[in-house]
């Protein structure tokens, strides 16, 4: 393995695991704040992709444009999914534990086949974009300029959640995921900040769809694969940690990327699972999650 | 709402008691039912129904009584269907092979419960459904058990102790209908019994069922044990049944869904719950397949999903609570 | 005689805020003592410290000659301590017999005997007739009650009782003081926190006052209301002139 490989093969890793971390970062939040694991986060993703891949077919709009209205329509989405779905999940009394995995899960099936149902089982890819095909030359590293765009607008939309999150909404969401019950006492609407909450994280995995759609292939299936590396991702990271899960999210690219170098691309998740498991035995809280 | 415990219970000895007769009343009805059937089509309906019950079933022993949702059955029941089939490829019975099957998958369920049980909250849902995915990875790669295409036994003549049959169905019927009732058997006696009642408290409120002695890792440890164990014994008959096993077929996370859904249909936490949710999962998700879904137009998907939201929604406690509704609205008439 | 319960020199501190610091205090066989202070003063703490739900930093915690510090929860109530929880945890889904059953368990490993100590528990804390309800369907006493009837179905020689009394209706408040002076007339041995001074000193033998920490003072009931500097410090001008 020489440098230039080296080089290579940590940059590709880089731009892809923050893309992950884009992704974990939204499961994350809405777990640390509504302690619930949303089971469809993949699929929200998958629909993303589709949004993205229609608005380029109807309207021609290039995927880097598409990137905030996505946002906009998953932040949209996850409002209603909130409202309709989540909230009464959270009420229920019976069988807690099985009706907020489940929901989630049948939500998951149901996206799923309905994709399937409107677009079909094949792949789709965005034929043309103002990115495609071009690369950048980075001394012996050369990166293809989708992927490189993915990353950036990753990283960005990183920097944009921590300043949200020190923002005042910020701190009215931080004071609702410490205790629940006592921030009605100081005047936070507690169903607001769980909606809006609920809304930045699948807003977050919006982004990352836009992107993703850029340069990879489309199918009902794709998020599944995603959501896997996202569960990894927060676990590793710990959960409801989102600079945990920007670190974690960077491990599994280089990890994963290495693993397809050093062994073959179709075990490149091999890496990352035994990562896992590793963490699982040695430091089950994640290796930036807080002792319990 | 409903709760089995607000009916004017007689002794709970008694409700026990009763819960038991009408169950092995259900078996032997199935029996003797399935005796009669000698259409192959119905047949394998009521085989394959009577396999996800005893599945399900075993998901509830730590899915519902014992409260630790997992998403990663799959697994068990992958490692049970592999073992089995590698070893009728060795020669080795398959009537020796299913101990075997059933003890690497309670030993598997196990390892993964012994670091996670330690943790609260999601974590063992997520580690059941990560770990279920990387051993499904790693068999489609892995040659030694055929990979992507998986391993093929051929028809050796009929034998009892290989669980091979071509002429007619009815001992693989026999074979699940044990199986199935095995499990319940086991479900209802646990469900009196000391450690049904540790796997409840530990349930409702872990830190109440510590305050009372109650060994809140052990006893989930064991629940995993158990639940392992049958689901992979699962596993291995179905193998001895369809002689074809691949990862996609036996261990695709699809199946872990397949598996708690009669559970979480029927009503997790109940003996009936499992069978009930079988009976109505299995030939709706047949008949979705064989009529609706065609060549994935995905609506079967929709259907399916769909229906664990409602339920889950408007039902958590499952479809048995209607049942129970039904008897009290009878016995009040 | 040796005391019952032993804590000497307990400490423990979360995040580096100290929670307890140094608590020392003995408990004898039959004895009621109660345990007061303020809001934050560590009582919550130190009783997670005997049950076993919190692991003190320093410090020994000696039950019946029995050096039990850091045991668990677990191995705790099966040397023989029960407990109430502040806030009511019971076990929803079962009903009220089921709840105490889990608790018989583990003295009769069979139905049969652990069904009748059950019952027996439920007659001695006035729950029988309840026995089929479903726990999530009591009263808030009738559930406190319930937390004292599974802790006796362990068969306790001590109990520990945190705010069993508070929020219940004056007569509610006085059918459970009956209780508790019924089960100590048994030979029981009680640690009480409790808010309500007007109930809680009639009721107990000593009592040991918290503040930030902390032990402020242990006495009888009567000494620690002659101490009027300590009581309007840390519980205002009304108990002080009680």
């Amino acid at each position: 393995m020489s440098a230039a490989d080296l080089a290579q093969v940590a940059a590709s890793g880089l731009l892809i695991g923050l893309l992950y971390a884009l992704i974990a970062a939204g499961l994350s939040l809405i777990f640390g704040l509504m302690d619930v694991v949303n089971f469809a986060h993949g699929e929200l993703l998958m629909l993303a992709m589709y949004a993205t891949f229609l608005l380029n077919r109807a309207a021609g709009l290039d995927p880097l444009l598409a990137t905030p209205l996505i946002a906009l329509f998953l932040f949209a989405l996850g409002l209603v999914l909130y409202r309709g779905l989540m909230a009464r999940a959270l009420t229920v009394t019976v069988n807690r534990g099985m009706v907020q995995i489940f929901i989630t899960f049948g939500l998951a099936i149901f996206l799923r086949g309905a994709a399937q149902f409107a677009f079909g089982a094949e792949f789709r890819s965005i034929p043309k974009s103002w990115l495609a095909n071009e690369s950048a030359r980075l001394g012996p590293v050369i990166l293809p300029w989708p992927q490189l765009a993915a990353g950036l607008i990753a990283f960005l939309a990183f920097l944009l959640l921590f300043l949200v999150l020190r923002s005042e909404f910020g701190r009215a969401l931080e004071a609702t995921r410490e205790d629940r019950e006592a921030v009605a006492l100081i005047g936070i609407d507690r169903e607001r900040i769980f909606a809006l909450g609920f809304g930045l994280g699948t807003g977050a995995v919006g982004i990352a769809g836009a992107a993703l759609a850029a340069f990879y292939y489309i199918s009902p299936d794709v998020g599944a694969n995603f959501a896997l590396i996202a569960y990894v991702t927060v676990a590793l990271g710990g959960f409801g940690s989102l600079a945990g899960a920007l670190l974690a999210g960077i491990l599994i690219g280089e990890v994963e990327a290495f693993t397809a170098f050093l062994l073959t691309p179709s075990l490149k998740q091999l890496g990352m699972f035994a990562l896992y498991v590793a963490v699982l035995a040695l430091r089950p809280q994640g290796l930036f999650g807080a002792r319990q | 709402m409903s709760h089995p415990h607000a009916l004017p219970a007689p002794s709970l000895l008694l409700a026990h008691r009763r819960r038991g007769l009408a169950l092995a009343g259900f078996f032997l009805l199935l029996l003797l039912g399935g005796a009669g059937v000698s259409d192959p089509y119905t047949a394998n309906l009521l085989i394959i129904a009577l396999l996800f019950a005893g599945l399900a079933q075993s998901w509830n022993l730590l899915g519902g009584f014992c409260g630790q949702i997992s998403l990663g059955h799959a697994l068990y029941f992958g490692l049970g269907a592999y073992l089995t089939t590698l070893a009728r490829l060795d020669h080795i019975p398959t009537l020796a092979a299913l101990p075997a099957a059933a003890l690497v998958g309670g030993a598997a369920a196990v390892l993964i419960g012994l670091p996670v049980f330690r943790l609260t909250g999601h974590h063992y849902a997520i580690a059941t459904l990560v770990i279920a995915e990387a051993v499904y990875l790693l068999f489609l790669n892995w040659d030694w058990v055929g990979a992507a295409s998986g391993l093929f036994v051929s028809y050796q003549g009929e034998s009892w102790l290989d669980l091979s049959f071509r002429t007619s169905k009815f001992p693989y019927l026999l074979a699940m209908l044990l199986y199935a009732g095995g499990i319940t058997a086991l479900a209802w006696a646990l469900s009196a019994a000391r450690l049904g009642y540790d796997w409840r408290a530990v349930r409702d409120d872990p830190a109440a069922a510590a305050s009372l002695g109650v060994g809140v890792h052990q006893v989930k440890l064991l629940a995993a044990l158990l639940s392992g164990a049958g689901t992979a014994l699962g596993g291995g008959l179905y193998a001895a049944y369809v002689n074809y096993v691949d990862p996609d077929s036996v261990m695709a996370s699809r199946l872990s869904i397949e598996i708690a859904l009669p559970a979480v249909m029927g009503g997790v936490g109940t003996l009936w719950g499992p069978l009930i949710g079988a009976a109505v999962e299995v030939p709706v998700s047949e008949f979705s397949r064989s009529y609706m879904g065609g060549s994935g137009q995905g609506f079967d998907l929709m259907v399916y999903g769909g229906l664990i939201m409602a339920i889950a929604l408007f039902r958590p406690e499952g479809l048995a609570s209607l049942l129970a509704g039904l008897r009290r609205r009878g016995r009040t008439a | 005689m040796a005391a019952l319960l032993e804590v000497e020199g307990v400490s423990k501190a979360f995040g580096g805020l100290a929670a307890l610091t140094d608590v020392s205090f003995h408990l004898e066989g039959g004895e009621i003592l109660g345990l007061i202070g303020p809001n934050g003063a560590g009582k919550s703490t130190l009783f997670g410290c005997i049950a076993g739900a919190i692991r003190p930093d320093r410090g020994r915690i000696r039950f019946a000659g029995r050096d039990i510090t850091g045991l668990g929860a677990e191995r705790i109530a099966r040397a023989g301590i029960g407990r109430t929880f502040q806030v009511m945890r019971s076990f929803e889904t079962l009903s009220v017999l089921e709840n105490v059953l889990v608790g018989s368990f583990r003295r009769h490993r069979r139905l049969r005997p652990a069904l009748a100590a059950s019952r027996a528990v439920l007659e001695r804390t006035g729950l029988l007739g309840r026995e089929n309800v479903p726990a999530a369907a009591l009263t808030p006493a009738e559930k406190r009650r319930l937390e004292i009837a599974r802790a006796l179905a362990l068969s306790p020689r001590l109990l520990l009782l945190d705010e069993t009394l508070t929020g219940l209706t004056p007569r509610e408040a006085e059918e459970g003081v009956a209780l508790l002076r019924a089960l100590r007339a048994e030979g029981l041995t009680l640690l009480m926190v409790e808010h309500v001074m007007e109930i809680l000193l009639p009721l107990v033998d000593r009592v040991v006052v918290l503040d930030l920490g902390r032990v402020l003072t242990i006495g009888t009931p009567e000494e620690i209301v002659r101490h009027p500097e300590t009581l309007r410090a840390y519980f205002g001008e009304r108990h002080a002139r009680g």
